[in-house]
């Protein structure tokens, strides 16, 4: 019996294969950025930072910018999150506090399902559904409600950005639920009832020991549906509107960068066009890296302050 | 014993791999324009019946089947938009044309039915540059009396992917219009000032179908399949037509191929009194020399086959056949055309 011995060796083995498996991801990582900046590079050397700037996107004078496609990723990004994070925040509070016994299981159920339907589905169901009542219901009341604003004017057509926002919130707003109410599950039970005990109303308990305790939890569930929303793809391309046009009214049609990708990848003919796609890509890629990133700066900050 | 049992599973799996590599050769492989797709695949189905050939084509669009041949991954690609000449000539390849169809722009406006609007030559462009916005505009109503036009925007639907389609259309504007020349021009895609754009002709068809006061253009077999109210469009004599395959044939009667070098030839806006003006081709491209002749004579066997016995589910799927003088043609050129690595002919 050499189990000493042997548990030594284990270990140094178990050890090497988890740090290659994760060295792996790194060198993905980093193939992955190289690969993407080298298939840029034409379009890099053309247009220079002009590139992030410029609203042009013409594929017979091979002139490309990214802005308008920026903006409307953002955007419609925002858009979602606005919309999903208070409805999930407080569909997560409900599920996890508020719900009798009997509706938690099931609806818990209910909208992990949600976060499993592939977005080609809500992507279609929304142009078929969604865009019609939008077009025929929400998108008139907005504006003759709301006209004043520059956001609800043009003709409703019940295709773009808000409606682009719409879908996306629908979809992240399972994820970032199911999240936020294991988290809501996990304050310990005498903290509450601490507080209950102190003759804190339901409201009291929630804001002041339950979204404090959690907000680290939260703010993660939320950056996670982030990220979907910023890299969605079919579900955005359906509806969104696919126009290179900037306008300050959300009934107004856009692009996003993935859903110019999805639409154009496939007939680009000449290099720079290629390229220019290519360089969209590695836009998204930096969008999402300095996103997450100050998130996780955010993050460590907030943690100082309280919570877990 | 196990090994044994696994020796004989080994053979019995090589033996099966090797078995679709024998076959390999009676599979030819395509890639390219979503245009002719149906029909190609019909015809594919009907050859594989007669001779056992299998026709792997993907339809991934115009420019990927040009993409993909230059990369010499298939037997041979498919395009909607002829490649000029000299294009032809740089990259070693010929191409000939195979079947003909109609672009049709479609219309969703309250109460108004297929062949009901009348467009003009200009109005169809001034509406795809932004020039006319509204359905009520003196300049459509002017060729529409009696015809109740509401005061709507117009919806503009285009396409959001590259496309044939596209390129065939706006070839089209290009030639009627001196401004759509001037600011937009030809291609697969181009810088649309105004509207929304689908994915794809069904994405075209699904947002001229949901949005009120829209019009969009698809292929001919679209606008039938969904119904779609298509409007009459002015041709070059100057009469307002259909998009009916009689007008597609017409638009394509007056074609000389003959004279056509490389067989690029672009059919929008042909005169003839009949002619429906957004009529275009769907071509074929191969290598000049084939690295494995008997391939490519696989592909020849094909096409020729479809040219012969395939004009009748052509017509079925709202295509137009290529006439029998064109066939010849094209027979004549891949008989002085294509080679193999000798030089010797491949197609006899």
């Amino acid at each position: 019996m050499k189990t000493a011995h042997n548990k030594k060796w284990g270990d140094v083995i178990f050890r090497g294969i988890t740090l290659a498996f994760a060295l792996g991801i790194l060198a993905l990582f980093a193939a992955i950025v190289g690969n993407l900046w080298h298939e840029s590079l034409p379009s890099i050397h053309k247009f220079g930072f002009s590139f992030l700037t410029s609203d042009a996107w013409n594929p017979v004078k091979d002139d490309f910018g990214a802005y308008i496609a920026i903006v409307g990723t953002l955007v419609s990004t925002l858009l979602a999150m606005l919309i999903a994070v208070p409805i999930s925040i407080g569909v997560a509070l409900f599920l996890a506090e508020l719900a009798p016994e009997w509706m938690k299981a099931p609806f818990g159920t209910a909208i992990e399902l949600l976060a499993a339907i592939p977005s080609i589905v809500y992507g279609m169901w929304r142009l078929f559904v969604l865009a019609p009542l939008m077009s025929d219901h929400v998108q008139p009341w907005l504006a003759e409600h709301f006209g004043f604003l520059p956001f609800f004017t043009g003709p409703a057509m019940g295709i773009g950005m808000l409606t682009a926002g719409l879908v996306l919130a629908l979809m992240i707003l399972p994820f970032i639920a199911s999240v936020t109410r294991d988290v809501f599950l996990m304050v310990p039970q005498n903290l509450k009832e601490a507080a209950y005990g102190m003759g804190c109303t339901t409201w009291e308990v929630v804001r002041d020991i339950m979204i404090p305790y959690g907000k680290k939890g939260i703010a993660g569930a939320v950056f996670l549906g982030m990220g979907r929303a910023l890299g969605e793809t079919m579900a955005i391309t359906f509806v969104i509107g696919n126009a290179y046009h900037l306008s300050w009214s959300l009934f107004a049609p856009g692009t996003s960068i993935a859903s110019a990708l999805a639409n154009e990848f496939t007939e680009a003919d000449s290099d720079i066009y290629l390229s220019s796609l290519v360089e969209l890509g590695l836009v998204l890629f930096l969008i999402t890296f300095i996103v997450l990133g100050i998130a996780q700066l955010w993050l460590k900050r907030g943690n100082q302050g309280g919570g877990r | 014993m196990k090994k044994m049992i696994f020796a004989a599973a080994m053979i019995a799996a090589s033996a099966m791999s090797t078995a679709p590599l024998a076959q390999a050769a009676a599979t030819i492989t395509g890639a390219g324009a979503t245009f002719p797709y149906p029909v190609y695949s019909q015809w594919a189905h009907d050859y594989n019946k007669e001779t056992g050939v299998k026709l792997n084509y993907q339809s991934i669009g115009s420019g990927g089947g040009i993409k993909q041949i230059k990369a010499k991954t298939v037997d041979f690609g498919a395009s909607d938009a002829p490649l000029k000449a000299a294009e032809l000539d740089k990259f070693g390849l010929m191409q000939f044309p195979m079947i003909m169809g109609g672009v049709v722009p479609v219309v969703h406006i309250k109460g108004i039915k297929a062949g009901q609007l009348k467009l003009s030559a200009s109005n169809l462009a001034d509406i795809y540059l932004g020039k006319i916005t509204k359905w009520n505009d003196a300049r459509i109503t002017a060729n529409n009396k009696g015809l109740r036009l509401p005061a709507q925007d117009i919806t503009v639907v285009h396409r959001s992917d590259g496309s044939g389609t596209t390129w065939i259309f706006t070839n089209y504007l290009t030639k009627i219009s001196a401004d759509w020349a001037k600011t937009l021009g030809n291609a697969k895609a181009v810088a649309w000032p105004v509207g929304l754009g689908g994915k794809g002709n069904e994405g075209v068809a699904a947002f001229v179908r949901k949005v009120n006061g829209s019009i969009g253009y698809v292929e001919y077999a679209y606008a039938l399949q969904n119904h779609m109210a298509s409007i009459l469009l002015q041709n070059l004599n100057g009469t307002y037509v259909a998009p009916t395959s009689a007008n597609f044939q017409a638009a394509a009667a007056g074609a000389d191929w003959s004279h056509a070098k490389g067989y690029y030839m672009v059919l929008t806006n042909q005169p003839g009194a009949t002619s429906w003006p957004i009529t275009g081709a769907s071509f074929i491209l191969l290598y000049k020399t084939q690295a494995k002749p008997a391939q490519a004579k696989e592909v020849l066997k094909f096409y020729n086959w479809s040219y012969k016995n395939g004009a009748k589910a052509a017509e079925k799927l709202d295509y137009v056949p290529m006439p029998a003088a064109v066939a010849d043609m094209v027979r004549a050129t891949w008989k002085s055309v294509l080679k193999d690595k000798n030089g010797h002919a491949i197609w006899k």
